[in-house]
């Protein structure tokens, strides 16, 4: 059709054009000069920048949503003083000093349907030294007394929905912190795509990787409290506890050391992400526990560049 | 609505459907169970008080002990048709029953029912799907790995030489290579040597074969 002919710039938008195929066309047109003059502008820019040389400014850093954050004033410095005493003596110092040896009891909401029970025992063979009991319409408030005589130090409640997992309480016996997540996006081990064999027996290591503020450090020893405090590193396996932006990916790997500067790692294991809804300071106790604390969506959640992890 | 039968919709129905004998409407004597917070209580409606409305319906407070209200409830509906007297009784024991159940429910734990939020649902998804992409776990625990291999918290199961000793290393290297320098040459000379020697003894057996 003829009007095509009409360059840029005339007073005209491209959305004024009634006709719709002339429309689209018209603004096809116009995206391709957009993006030949932000190809040009690139290359001018990068043409003075070497021109410049060592004078040169450097080079802008993109903003990201890690760069922004909003600084949260419980960050943990690794120097400060009130923090380390803190870890001294808090629920988790016998384990911090090798005087106790964990036993985890994995256990899951009434009537577990496939899924979840499956994902059970893959969980209980990432963890070593767990057990899976099945509850049957066991009241949570009892059996924990019955778990600390047997001496075991952690439970883990997977709780469930429509047959997925959906939450997880994972709370420290001997009266020790109780935290509630929500779990999502579990993959069970057939449904990972790669060709490992399963985990064995060894004690894997343990990475916790970005766990800042002082609720995350809290967090980040309670998962370090769940395996034993010496790994071995003949099995090579290494799970891991990976926190973004408030979300904690738990992955399960097995790696080897190709050379000196190069490493590779095999996913084994299952994979889920957690996410904190509250923390509670004693065993749990849904009507009288003290929550440390809570995930109120309507405060917390104003900010896109605030994370409390 | 059944296929044969209709549900009656009156509060002082006894049986529930809506039958001629069954409607309290219908019938001008009629006596109903009905339960209040727990209570039960027997309504009777006579046709002496048909012109009151206020006081159509006499109410009887009922024991709680089951045999000793069955035994009121015949006492008061003495003389009243067969009908009407089994299905209170009827009534009354289905009632007490879900009464009892009721009571054991509450003792035990209850589900209790959150309701998911749709749209925070999906924006919570949508963003651990962002986060995820910006984690790049890969990386992340390639990374952690190599960094505590050369904080030497393997101890020595692996062979690979680490930083530290790699000038050293170079050093030695540098070393040895001149050192393999002068080795070839004297190996140079010994071949140059043993070349001799050889056509040496080639000429000898050329010389012996002429004989």
């Amino acid at each position: 059709p003829a009007p095509e002919r009409v360059l840029f710039p005339p007073t005209f938008s491209v959305s004024e054009i009634k006709n719709k195929q002339r429309r689209h066309f018209m603004f096809l047109r116009w995206k391709q000069q957009q993006r030949k003059e932000k190809l040009a502008a690139k290359k001018k820019r990068r043409k003075e920048r070497e021109a410049l040389g060592d004078k040169a400014p450097p080079k802008a850093i993109p903003k990201t949503i890690e760069n922004q954050r909003v600084y949260d004033e419980t960050t943990v410095d690794p120097n400060d003083e009130e923090v380390a005493f803190d870890e001294a003596t808090d629920e988790f110092a016998p384990y911090f000093n090798r005087q106790t040896v964990p036993k985890i009891l994995i256990t899951t909401s009434d009537r577990p349907r496939g899924r979840t029970v499956r994902f059970c025992e893959q969980l209980s063979t990432v963890i070593p030294n767990s057990h899976v009991y099945y509850r049957r319409g066991l009241a949570l408030k009892r059996i924990i007394p019955q778990c600390i005589a047997r001496d075991f130090t952690d439970l883990i409640v997977i709780n469930e929905d429509r047959k997925i997992p959906n939450g997880l309480v994972l709370s420290h016996l001997p009266d020790g912190p109780t935290a509630h997540f929500r779990m999502s996006s579990v993959r069970l081990r057939k449904e990972i795509k790669r060709k490992g064999k399963e985990p064995t027996e060894h004690v894997p290591e343990v990475i916790l990787n970005n766990f800042t503020t002082r609720l995350g450090h809290s967090i980040g020893r309670m998962f370090a409290s769940l395996f034993p405090h010496d790994p071995q590193f003949i099995g090579r396996q290494v799970a891991t506890f990976h926190n973004q932006r408030d979300y904690i990916f738990f992955r399960f790997h097995r790696y080897i050391f190709k050379s000196e500067k190069k490493v590779g790692i095999q996913e084994l294991g299952p994979r889920f992400t957690l996410k904190l809804r509250s923390l509670q300071k004693g065993t749990f106790d849904s009507k009288f526990g003290e929550y440390e604390w809570i995930h109120k969506r309507r405060e917390m959640d104003t900010s896109r560049r605030k994370f409390h992890l | 609505r059944t296929k044969t039968q209709n549900f009656c919709r009156n509060e002082y129905n006894l049986t529930g459907l809506c039958n001629r004998s069954s409607c309290p409407l219908a019938n001008s004597q009629y006596a109903t169970i009905r339960e209040e917070k727990g209570r039960c209580y027997l309504y009777m409606k006579t046709i002496e008080r048909a012109p009151f409305p206020r006081r159509l319906w006499e109410r009887v407070l009922l024991n709680k002990n089951y045999e000793k209200a069955l035994e009121q409830i015949d006492e008061n509906l003495i003389y009243w048709p067969r009908f009407i007297r089994h299905k209170c009784k009827q009534r009354f024991t289905k009632i007490t029953q879900y009464l009892i159940r009721i009571r054991k429910l509450t003792l035990k734990r209850q589900r209790k029912l959150v309701p998911l939020r749709r749209k925070i649902e999906r924006r919570e998804k949508r963003r651990e799907e962002k986060a995820l992409i910006a984690a790049q776990l890969d990386n992340a625990i390639e990374k952690e790995l190599l960094e505590r291999l050369k904080q030497d918290t393997y101890g020595d199961i692996y062979n690979f030489p680490i930083h530290a000793f790699d000038k050293a290393l170079q050093q030695q290297e540098a070393e040895s290579e001149s050192e393999s320098e002068v080795e070839k040459e004297e190996e140079e000379d010994e071949d140059t040597d043993k070349r001799e020697f050889v056509e040496a003894e080639s000429d000898e057996s050329d010389l012996s074969d002429f004989e």
